[in-house]
């Protein structure tokens, strides 16, 4: 049975956005409506006042790595090119339910970064040094000030990769991610943005280097500027307009326990171990750890990845021996070589791209979709992204996060 | 995880091994000749198609040795292995 989206509002069920079928030409378009495509067409309309503009999404609005990361928001990224950018997304998250009009659940409960050895505690203070000089709040948290925060993890000398102590970073935490979703494409629509679903790009017209619409599964759309924010899948779409990125696709597992009654109260992290846990506001631990080795657009992983993750929870925390897993996913994250994303202008004229996020995009979201927007609009990066270009790579002035960002990639 | 056909030791889980990237990326002969941008290709650049992807694997936990794998980054379909110096037809 077909919905008529207006009938159904009738039944005191609205519906967050309309679901238009796409004119024939706009101003702008952005391909992917992920989080960052939400974002950027949401400050395209509000900082710019550009309403002529679509949101193109092969699948559906909350389908891909929107609701597949684990929901983890900080800051504390060593290099001052990230802290200044992941630092603009914090305070934007900071007011992202009022601004929004819809509770996204950002709870600033406080992220942990763990060290386990003499090595992790000389990076980490390093590291909450550089965070305080860019003006992002960082703590270092001996062992027993890690046991005072957060109680259930075990600190004892015995453990296989004893706790030496933690960075601590109070205003991050996590937030819910479907609700990002509803608020922000609802948001968006509501400027007057089309939120085009189930409409697949399968070519990108080129004329005189300059781009002019797409080719897509709902037929052809012009459009005078075109934003590339596709994820992972950003490869497929470079190479219609006839570039490649130094940008490689994995697949990143994440998974959640059943429903227990909240016992960890914070984000906690460890690179040694390597594991990232928090609890859902709903009662699930959220784990996730690091990527599938090889290239990959399935949506999945190998099961050995969870059992090494779940292996470093309880290490952790040995009372989670008892949790039982409830889910695991996949979703295929675009990984750059130096761990850092490529947000700016292409070899093409009015075609602009975001993407190399990797890992850990969903913190990014607002900052990622303001400076996206700038971009566009004006045709020339925001200070804050201008680092982030694609010719960082040929004049070698990389942003090396690998490491160095509190958690490895 | 999948199987992998080792072509010195036979089929063996995948946690057997390590990942080596894309296969028969060649050196460049004349490095001192390439611009910046052509450098940069060469160090950081490397196909990420989808779909029949040919690429290296090491057989860590076994004979240690580097081969390379035709492997669908689609759907994990592995088409076959092949040692280095053979070409990809001689995949098996």
């Amino acid at each position: 049975m077909e919905l008529d989206p207006n009938e159904h509002a009738l039944h005191n069920a609205p519906f967050l956005w309309r679901t238009p079928e796409p004119k024939k030409s706009y101003e702008a378009i952005i391909v992917g409506g992920g989080l960052h495509g939400l974002a950027t067409a949401y400050y395209l309309a509000k900082n710019h006042g550009m309403t002529d503009i679509a949101v193109v999404e092969r699948g559906w609005l909350g389908n891909g790595n929107a609701v597949r990361n684990t929901t983890i928001i900080r800051s504390n990224y060593l290099w001052d090119e990230s802290a200044a950018m992941y630092e603009h997304a914090l305070k934007l998250w900071e007011g992202l339910a009022d601004d929004l009009d819809y509770d996204v659940m950002f709870s600033q409960r406080g992220v942990l970064n763990l060290a386990h050895n003499l090595h992790d505690v000389r990076e980490s203070i390093r590291r909450v040094e550089a965070n305080r000089l860019n003006g992002v709040d960082a703590e270092w948290l001996d062992a027993d000030a890690v046991k005072e925060f957060c109680p259930i993890v075990d600190i004892s000398p015995e453990a296989r990769y004893p706790v030496m102590g933690a960075t601590l970073q109070r205003r991050g935490g996590i937030a819910r991610h479907d609700a990002v979703v509803f608020a922000l494409g609802r948001a968006a629509d509501a400027l007057g943005v089309d939120l085009i679903q189930g409409c697949e790009v399968t070519g990108i017209d080129v004329v005189d280097g300059r781009v002019a619409g797409l080719q897509t599964s709902k037929g052809p759309i012009a459009a005078g500027k075109v934003g590339l924010v596709a994820a992972g899948r950003t490869s497929l779409l470079t190479a219609m307009a006839g570039f490649d990125l130094p940008i490689q696709s994995h697949p990143l597992q994440a998974l959640v326990s059943e429903v227990y009654e909240q016992v960890l109260n914070c984000v906690v992290m460890s690179n040694a171990v390597h594991v990232y846990v928090s609890q859902a506001h709903k009662g699930e631990l959220v784990m996730g750890a690091g990527i599938d080795a090889f290239n990959s657009y399935a949506q999945r992983g190998g099961l050995h990845v969870i059992e090494e993750q779940m292996s470093a929870g309880m290490e952790l925390f040995p009372q989670f021996s008892r949790a039982r897993v409830m889910r695991t996913w996949g979703g295929i994250v675009d990984v750059c070589p130096d761990a850092s994303p490529i947000v700016g202008l292409t070899p093409v004229e009015n075609l602009y791209v975001n993407c190399g996020w990797g890992t850990g995009g969903f913190k990014a979201t607002p900052g990622s979709g303001w400076v996206m927007a700038h971009t566009i609009a004006t045709g020339e990066p925001h200070e804050l992204n201008r680092p982030f270009s694609m010719t960082r790579f040929e004049t070698g002035e990389l942003i090396d996060e690998h490491g160095a960002a509190a958690v490895a990639h | 995880m999948f199987e992998i056909r080792c072509p010195y030791c036979g089929p063996r889980d995948e946690p057997e091994f390590k990942y080596g990237g894309q296969a028969h990326v060649a050196y460049p002969a004349d490095p001192e000749l390439l611009s910046d941008e052509e450098w940069a290709r060469f160090l950081f650049v490397r196909d990420n198609s989808r779909g029949r992807y040919a690429e290296r694997w090491n057989h860590a936990a076994g004979c240690r040795r580097w081969f390379n794998v035709i492997r669908d980054t689609g759907t994990h379909e592995l088409v076959g292995s092949y040692r280095v110096g053979e070409q990809p037809e001689d995949a098996r």
